[in-house]
């Protein structure tokens, strides 16, 4: 379980997370979703000590992420930020094996190396994987870091954006992708997204923030609501029900 | 480790024929090295005249001097370009032999011309090193723990630094009285040429102990290349292997220094020829080939500015054109970030 105490992160003046305190439940998805400046990312980056917190505490299974040696957290807690540039020149297979750098340390063993497969296959990067990540587009590169994320293993798999750059094809086997590491692995997810609809098609949890604190926040039938995401979007949402799920229509 | 990533890479490598890649790492690696060996012996038996037993060791002092020189240069170039996460900065860049010559000034200010040179080289080193440890420790440190994001601030603080270390001992040169600046102009000046034999010794040591950490430190190095972020999701202590290789750096940056004085733009030339050649990330083979560059251009330049163009120039001022050259190409290119 994820546990966040009054996390606060000020820059000067301006508080971007404004004392959030807050349980993630272990296994299954939880997205946060939010409108931009919201503080989602900024929440991300200090649960996973990234960017360390202006006050508060964050526990991972008990372990607090500031004072927890990194390595013991890696092994832990995986995430993905929105950004991700490397200057070195990596092919995907090069970068998806990183991912075994908390296991192995540098020092692949043959288990690692099936992690490794396991991962590339998960991502539908097998034909993909001697390719140099400046050969790739967008939403391959996008999948070659999940990939990575996936093979490091851990309980806990943070990824802000994940859908960024991804067609609907890809988006939609991304989604799959968790809900499979979550149902069958028994991972615990943690996304920041944006698509409202598949935060809501795939979550068992949302997470509502604006202004940098939580809004709201339950299972997804409860949070999309009309009511509710007029509230954090500030429009007006119309929120319909198909085949038992809900889905929004924002488009005017 | 190395077979276990390279039985790997051929598990996971689709079977190749799409790469236009002729040779392997290793085989480029055997390669410089052989080149690097040419040029060695070219430099020690090249228009020898008199004696054998004058020439080698009088020759050899040199072309052991040069790889020393280009081991630190190189060494230091790639570490700090890891650090930073892109491959246009280094440290002569960021102004960190402005600090070495900044020290020394400073030394020759404070204890005069006569005290500095009657001091024993090697102690005199070692202080320098020191200083240089302790204020670049100082004052790079928060730069490359993640406070500054923007590359272009980097380069910014860099110039800023450098331009204040060369101003203050500019003033300090202009303060001191002639036969002190004489003294210090002699330690200040890059030249392959005139390689002070007094340190060679201690720095030898110098960097091969350097070089051990280095080695322990490897897979940490390819970790930290992923940039900061990456780094801290896969447990690298980030702050404390920054500071780490800074310390290396520093001491790196010293023992070039004090051997043939700054020169800016070697390492970036080393460092990217070696990127390009080797198109791995691996700093187990990037290292060891920008070593082998810099080895190959110190003393083939040497060979060359020696017998073809008879001393006529120095050859840090060629180096530093094409350096610089290259630093141009690769700004425009965008490709360093």
């Amino acid at each position: 379980m994820i546990r966040a105490q009054n996390v606060s992160k000020a820059y000067g003046e301006a508080l971007v997370v404004d004392g959030v305190s807050l349980e993630l439940p272990a296994h299954g998805i939880t997205s946060i979703i939010g409108p931009n400046g919201a503080g989602k990312s900024t929440f991300l980056s200090m649960v996973s000590r990234l960017m360390p917190m202006s006050a508060g505490t964050v526990t991972v299974d008990g372990l607090d992420v500031t004072r927890t040696p990194s390595d013991v957290l890696a092994r832990r807690l995986s995430i993905l930020r929105q950004d991700n540039h490397i200057a070195a020149r990596l092919t995907v297979a090069d970068l998806v094996a990183f991912g075994r750098f908390p296991h192995s340390r540098g020092r692949l063993t043959v288990a690692d190396k099936e992690h490794i497969d396991r991962a590339i296959g998960y991502l539908d990067l097998t034909d993909l994987a001697g390719r140099f990540l400046d050969e790739l587009s967008g939403g391959q590169r996008q999948r070659a870091f999940v990939a990575m994320v996936l093979c490091q293993d851990t309980d806990y798999v943070l990824l802000d954006e994940p859908l960024n750059n991804l067609d609907m094809k890809h988006a939609m086997g991304m989604m799959k992708i968790m809900r499979r590491a979550a149902d069958e692995l028994g991972k615990t997810v943690v996304l920041v997204l944006h698509d409202i609809n598949f935060a809501s098609w795939y979550s068992d949890w949302i997470v509502a923030m604006k202004d940098g604190k939580v809004r709201h926040q339950g299972p997804a039938s409860q949070i999309m609501r009309p009511e509710i995401l007029a509230d954090i979007y500030d429009m007006d949402i119309k929120v319909h029900e198909i085949g038992g799920r809900r889905v929004s229509v924002f488009y005017e | 480790m190395a077979e276990d990533i390279a039985t790997t890479r051929t598990l996971l490598r689709p079977p190749a024929g799409s790469r236009r890649l002729a040779l392997t790492p290793r085989q480029v690696l055997v390669l410089l090295a052989v080149l690097a060996l040419i040029a060695a012996v070219a430099y020690m038996t090249v228009g020898a005249k008199g004696s054998w037993s004058f020439v080698l060791p009088f020759r050899g002092t040199k072309v052991w001097a040069m790889t020393v020189v280009g081991c630190a240069i190189a060494i230091s170039t790639v570490l700090f370009q890891t650090i930073s996460a892109n491959r246009i900065l280094t440290p002569s860049i960021m102004g960190f032999d402005a600090l070495y010559a900044l020290i020394q000034t400073t030394l020759v200010f404070v204890l005069g011309g006569l005290a500095y040179a009657t001091v024993d080289p090697q102690l005199r080193f070692v202080v320098e090193v020191a200083a240089m440890v302790l204020f670049s420790g100082l004052l790079f440190r928060s730069l490359f723990s993640g406070a500054a994001k923007s590359l272009y601030l980097l380069v910014l603080v860099g110039i800023v630094f450098g331009v204040f270390f060369r101003s203050l001992s500019g003033l300090m040169q202009r303060l001191i009285n002639p036969n002190d600046f004489a003294i210090l102009q002699d330690a200040l000046f890059a030249r392959f040429s005139a390689i002070d034999p007094t340190l060679l010794v201690v720095s030898t040591i110098t960097v091969a102990l350097v070089c051990l950490w280095v080695v322990r430190m490897l897979p940490v190095l390819d970790v930290l290349a992923l940039g900061r972020e990456h780094a801290v999701n896969l447990g690298v202590d980030h702050k404390r292997a920054v500071s780490e290789i800074l310390v290396m750096v520093a001491i790196l940056v010293s023992v070039s220094t004090a051997l043939v004085g700054p020169v800016t733009f070697f390492g970036l030339l080393v460092s990217n020829l070696a990127y390009l050649i080797i198109r791995s990330h691996r700093n187990a083979l990037i290292l060891p080939a920008a070593i082998l560059l810099s080895v190959i251009c110190l003393i083939g330049g040497q060979v060359v500015l020696e017998r073809v163009f008879g001393f006529d120039t120095a050859l840090s001022i060629i180096i530093e054109f094409v350096g610089g050259l290259v630093f141009i190409a690769i700004l425009l290119k965008g490709k360093g970030r």
